[in-house]
Order: C-alpha cells, then structure tokens, then sequence
C-alpha cells in the first residue's frame, strides 16, 4: 500500500462505539456465567446468542448476500476478541468460531463458494461452524498434515482426526484443512456427510467451548468444496493474532482480578499490594499486556493495510502464549490458596490460558 | 486509525540516522571501547556540528496543523534517532558534544534567557549522590542563597558527560528538612571554579562515555541560575506537584533510554543472526515455536521481546507528542526494554560459542554495554514501583 499514515493508536469512532458494547456484555453478561459455564462444561446458549447478536460475522458479508458488505477488518475482529477474551475466553473462542469460518471462506473462496456457503452465516444466528486443522499428535505442525485428501474423480476423499474443535457436536459444517496431492487444501465438509463422527473431548480448560474431536473416515466431497484460493500461512497467522487478542484480553482479566484482591488481603498487617515481592508481580503484568496487546494489534494493522504480516502475526502469538502462562500462573500467586478454588476465577484463567499452546487455526480474524 | 508503522518522514530519519551510525559510529566502536578515557574523540566533532545543523529549530512551522490531527513529533523522532545511534554505539552516542539530560531540562523549564545562554552548549545533569542514588529526594548537595548568588557545596557521582561538557544541571536541596519540595536544579558552567573534576570512572561498558565525580565546594553561580521556581512550596499539594515537575522531566527522557536498549539489543540479534546464517541456522518462522530448533526458538523470543519493547515505546513517546500523560507508559517501555536489552545482548553472546564472546565481533561489547541501561535513568524495580503505584493507585509513601 502506498498510503503514508501516522504512528496511531486511536481507535476510530465505530472502533470506539463497537468497543463499548463489547465490554459491557463481557463484564455484565460473559463475566458473571463465566464459572457456571465452565462447570457445566458447556456454553450458554444465550451468551453464544448474545455475541452473534454483535454481527461480526455479518460485517463483511457482501451486501447482496445478507451482509453489511464492509471491507474485511482483521483490526476491527482484534478489538473484539481482546474485549470479549476479557469477559471469558472459553465462551468467546466457542462463539467466535463461525467469524474464522466466514472469514476464510471470505478470504479463499471463489465467487461460486461464496455464493453457496455464506448465505448462511447472514442471520443473527449464524449456523454453527468451526475451522478444522488442529491434529492430535504432540509435534503437530500445520504444514505436516496427517489427514488427507485424495482426489477421485470429481470428488475428494478426506481421511483423518482434527481436534479442539469448538462446540464440535453442535456444528453444522465444518473448514477441514487437509494435505491433497498439490499441497495443503481447504475443504467445506457438512456435519451430515457420511464418515464424519464427531467426539467430545475433556480437556484441561476451554471446558464451556465444549470442544471435542472430529474423525473423517473416507469422507466424500464433491471438487467445487475445496477452496479456491487456499493459503494456509495466512489462515494460520490470522488465527495466531485472534488467539493473541484472547490471550490478552483475558489477561487483562487476571491483571483487574489481582489489583482489588492485592489491595483488601491483608498480611502481617497490611495490605499485601504494599509489598514489593506482589507489587512487582502486578507490575510485570501490567508492563507484559501492554507489550503482548500492541504486537498483537501490530500484526492486526498490517494485516488490514495488506502488508506482509506473517512474522508480526508469529511474534505476537509466542509472546502472548508464553507471557499469558506466566501472568496467569502469576495471579494464581498472588492469590494463594483463595487462587487455588474455584470460588475465584483465577484458576479458571490458568486452566483456559494453556489451551492457546495447542489451538491452531480456531479463530482467524 | 491504527497503525504501528513508522511513517515515510520517520522512516527517512530512520535511514539518516543509520547512515550516520553505519559510518561514523561503528567503524571506531573498538577503538574507543579500548581507548576510553580522554577528551571527545575527534570523530565525533563533525558528526556533531551534522546534527545540530539538522536539527530543526524553532518548533514546527509551515504546514499549519490540524489540531485535532494525530501528531508524530519531536518525541518519536527522538526515540527513532536514539535507537539508530545505539544500534551503531551508544558510548560514541553519548559522547556527542551535544544535547545531555542537562539540555532536556533546560529546555523542558528553563526561561528563554537560560535557553538562549546553553541552549546550544552541551548539558550534562547531576543527580546521583554517594548516598543517594534512586531517591533522589535524598539529595544532600546543599543550595544557600548568599545575596546576588547561590552557594552550592556537596559531592555528585555518575554523572554521564560530566568531564567534557559545558555546563552541569546541579540537584541541590535549599533545606534538606523541607524534604522533596525544598530540592531544586541550578546550571554551573563546567570552568567553575568551585566546581571539581574529582575522577572519571572506569566501567564495564559505555567506556568511552565519561562518568564523572564532581566536587562543589563553595561553588557560586548567579542567581538567574536557578531552573524553575527558587521557591519552596508551602502546603503539602505544591510541595508534591514541586517534585512532581522536577520528576515529569523523566516521562520524556525514559522512552529515549528505553530506545538505547532497542538499538542495542537489535545491533546484538543482527549480528547473531548473520554470524548463525553462515553456519547454516536461519530463523524464518516456517515452523511453530515448540517444533523449532533450540537455538530458532531462542532468536524468536528475543525477537518479540525486541519488537515488543519497541512498540512500547513507540507508544509513550507517541502519547508525549499528542499531549496525553505518559508516565505509566514511559516507565512501562523503560522497564520493559531495560531488561530485553540486557537479556537480549546476553543471550546473543551465549549463541554464538566463542564468537560471541570474543572481542573479534561487538557481540560481548553490546552485552557489556546493555548493562547500564537497565540501571541509569530509573532502575528496573523503580520502573516498576512506578508501575505498580499506578496500577494499584498507591503513593509513593504507601508502596516503597
């Protein structure tokens, strides 16, 4: 891009407006069911309700199928995944998973898949979706796909097990990403194809996103469900910045959680925020979230402006994973025991914030 | 809009201050890291008289601005100059026979007299004590009023540029029992004579940058030598806003430091990278962190760490030019890149065996140098008690 813009780090006025009511429903509503969620292991179908209700996955919907037709805004998307990462991230990952199947099939799908797949994601409810690359195996790499497709004829066939999938037995259809014999692919796969089972899974964390396991055995589906225009770096690299902007936002929930907490609980006879052993804790967290949220906008804005963002988008994702555990485990600390129940959120945090080391591809912005 | 790129005005000082830091700064980094004590090295005086001509005079004329408009200003150009010289050395930077902290605070209160007299001079600034280093309010160096003049008597260490400038900004307390509001800052021309070179020290790194011990003993300077207001706030309110003032000073001189660490620390992973390039590691982010080499994993973290840093400070400066109040953030970057600076620079040595830690290449030099720079202009753990009083909106008197 030719523009010359200025260092600038305000948000415009829809940012601004769109941000407030993210925040709002993630203090007053995702907050609050934050806990019951998660020991229900399962999302509350008014949450997820409530988050579609915000219309990001209409946004950028060309307006002759349903949608507001505005340019694709992975910044916009970032805003909004920090601001409800803050109120939970469990919940926000489960909901925003059909925004990063619109999103690829925006971003790497030709006229005709548009036409057939996206109409159905212009509603206030939008059918339930998820992208599928994750794989079960300890040195999973999103560029050594295990699950395959095979060409025969004018179909594919699809082999193989993806995991972490998002709310996976509720989903209606599903953006398997597979190795073909050119190279890795994308693939529009329907809940009801034959071969398709579906599994949950009991994981760590990220228990409200009810995620679970999806096995495709000899699945069959016709060529024109493969998408176009597949580029897999860029699907991988704009979820490591949507999984970044959960990180940090949720975070900043650890951060608003520890600095009352610090405050009241006393010991030895005062407030254990006056120590410097807690305030400094308190302190790197503070200083970790500014740097974590600014890569992960960063990467968000380049991305936008249509510059080169793979690195930036790799950056802010290994800080973040690895600055989150710190902080999480960190406020757990800082709450002693009282971190350790689950009367807390804390723990809750520690729980879900592990889970980004083994998402890939879940939530592309 | 958000955006995070340097703009092409920016990228132009960027690629200026480069050239300056490639060609005049590198190829006589060793020498003078051998050399260290003397007078300015020949070298740099060109340089100098370069940038004082570049430097734009007067504030921001021509275009008028839209006020409400988004400002890249004096603060981000200072930042993105500062890493670019650091990147080349940061001694040879501050042995620049131009603006020293002295010159900020001239600039930030003087009066347009004292702009005028030392405005252009070179002004170093002493702060820290034998007994007092990052409680400033602990200052025991005394100012006495003797009719037309100020009599200042006491002992100041460490003070960067204190042998070759031109003049020093003096901290001195008119009445130590009066606490914080009674300290004040006075300009002493170096050829004082009630002002002393006692020694210079020797250091670890930034060697060639002098660190002066300076005796006042019955040092008098005119009374228009005062910087600032000569009076002490009578109510608790003024006393803090008093110092508060004095302080403030640190929100736009905190980023600049925090900047030397971000050249320091990219110079260091460069060279590392070029040096690893040739034994056949590259580092080009195909594989994901955990499937990655030890050593590719290593240069990705420091990278973020680095660009992080960056972007941190990028922001305080960027808050300082449009007018927003940046000390949570000035000392968040100074916190944030004193530590990637050091750890940086270090790892960088124990990445490349032998040569890293060989004085062939600059990598144990830039680990030598990185050191101080987590230290001077408000250590770590000050960065984040600042912080930490910010975050959990305590006083510096309930959080210590």
């Amino acid at each position: 891009m030719s523009t010359d813009l200025p260092i600038d780090l305000r948000l415009s006025e829809e940012q601004r407006i769109s941000r407030e009511g993210m925040r709002r429903f993630a203090s007053q509503v995702l907050a609050p069911g934050a806990r019951a969620a998660d020991e229900a292991a399962a999302a509350d179908p008014e949450v997820l309700a409530g988050i579609a209700g915000f219309g990001l996955t209409l946004m950028s919907l060309p307006e002759a199928l349903g949608g507001a037709g505005l340019p694709r805004s992975p910044m916009g998307n970032v805003l909004a995944c920090e601001d409800l990462g803050e109120g939970d991230l469990s919940q926000s990952l489960a909901a925003l998973a059909p925004l990063g199947v619109v999103n690829a099939l925006l971003d790497f799908g030709d006229d005709a898949q548009h036409e057939a797949w996206l109409p159905r994601f212009a509603s206030e409810t939008p059918v339930p979706a998820a992208v599928a690359l994750a794989e079960p195996r300890a040195t999973f790499e999103p560029g050594d796909l295990r699950t395959t497709a095979s060409r025969d004829g004018d179909h594919y066939v699809l082999d193989g097990e993806k995991c972490l999938i998002p709310l996976v037995e509720q989903c209606q259809m599903f953006l398997v990403v597979a190795a073909a014999d050119d190279g890795p692919a994308a693939f529009m796969v329907e809940a009801d194809n034959a071969g398709v089972r579906r599994e949950r899974r009991d994981y760590m964390g990220l228990r409200s996103a009810e995620p679970g396991t999806l096995t495709l055995q000899g699945v069959r589906v016709p060529v024109s469900q493969r998408l176009a225009h597949f580029d897999l770096e860029r699907l991988v690299s704009l979820s490591r910045v949507g999984l970044a902007a959960l990180a940090t936002g949720c975070c900043q929930a650890v951060l608003e959680q520890c600095v009352p907490y610090a405050l009241e609980r006393k010991a030895f006879g005062e407030a254990i925020a006056r120590r410097q052993s807690v305030a400094f804790m308190i302190a790197d967290m503070g200083i970790e979230i500014e740097g974590m949220r600014l890569l992960t906008w960063r990467a968000a804005s380049r991305a936008e402006q249509g510059l080169p963002f793979q690195r930036e988008a790799y950056l802010a994702f290994l800080q973040s994973m690895e600055k989150a555990m710190r902080i999480a485990t960190d406020g757990v600390q800082v709450f002693g025991g009282a971190g350790f129940v689950r009367d807390y959120p804390l723990e809750m945090y520690y729980r879900n914030l592990r889970g980004l080391s083994a998402l890939h591809g879940a939530l592309m912005v | 809009m958000i955006n995070l790129e340097l703009p092409k005005s920016l990228k132009n000082l960027q690629q200026m201050t480069h050239q300056l830091a490639e060609q005049g700064f590198r190829p006589i980094s060793r020498k003078y890291d051998r050399i260290e004590h003397g007078d300015t090295p020949a070298e740099l005086k060109p340089l100098a008289q370069m940038i004082a001509a570049g430097r734009p005079r007067g504030g921001d004329k021509g275009e008028k601005a839209d006020p409400d408009a988004v400002k890249n200003g004096s603060n981000l150009m200072g930042i993105v100059s500062v890493e670019e010289m650091c990147w080349g050395d940061t001694g040879l930077m501050l042995s620049l026979p131009a603006s020293g902290l002295g010159n900020a605070a001239i600039q930030a209160v003087g009066t347009p007299e004292q702009k005028e007299q030392y405005g252009k001079l070179y002004c170093a600034m002493a702060i820290t004590e034998p007994g007092a280093g990052s409680d400033s309010a602990a200052i025991g160096t005394t100012a006495r009023r003797d009719g037309d003049e100020w009599v200042l008597n006491g002992e100041k260490i460490y003070c960067t540029g204190g042998q070759r400038c031109d003049a020093v900004v003096v901290w001195a307390t008119l009445d130590k029992s009066l606490g914080k509001a009674a300290i004040k800052s006075f300009i002493v021309p170096r050829d004082n004579p009630g002002m002393q070179l006692v020694r210079v020290e020797d250091k670890m790194g930034l060697r060639i940058s002098d660190t002066a011990a300076l005796a006042l003993s019955d040092c008098r300077i005119p009374l228009d030598h005062v910087l600032g207001s000569a009076e002490i706030a009578d109510t608790e309110a003024a006393r803090k806003k008093a110092f508060g003032g004095v302080m403030q000073t640190f929100d736009n001189t905190r980023p600049m430091v925090a900047a030397m660490a971000l050249g320091v620390a990219r110079a260091a992973l460069e060279i590392t990278t070029e040096l690893l390039k040739k034994e056949g590691v590259k580092a080009d982010f195909s594989k994901s962190p955990y499937n990655s080499t030890a050593i590719e994993l290593e240069l990705y973290r420091l990278e973020a760490d680095l660009d992080a840093a960056r972007l941190m400070t990028y922001k305080a400066a960027w808050m300082a030019d449009n007018g927003q109040a940046n000390s949570k953030e000035a000392s968040m970057c100074k916190a944030k890149a004193g530590r990637m600076g050091n750890d940086v620079t270090l790892k960088c040595v124990a990445l490349c065996g032998e040569l890293g830690y060989s004085e062939r290449f600059l990598l144990e030099k830039l680990a030598r140098d990185s050191k101080i720079i987590d230290i001077f202009e408000g250590t770590q753990q000050i960065q984040q008690l600042i912080v930490a009083r910010h975050l959990l909106g305590l006083s510096s008197r309930e959080l210590k």
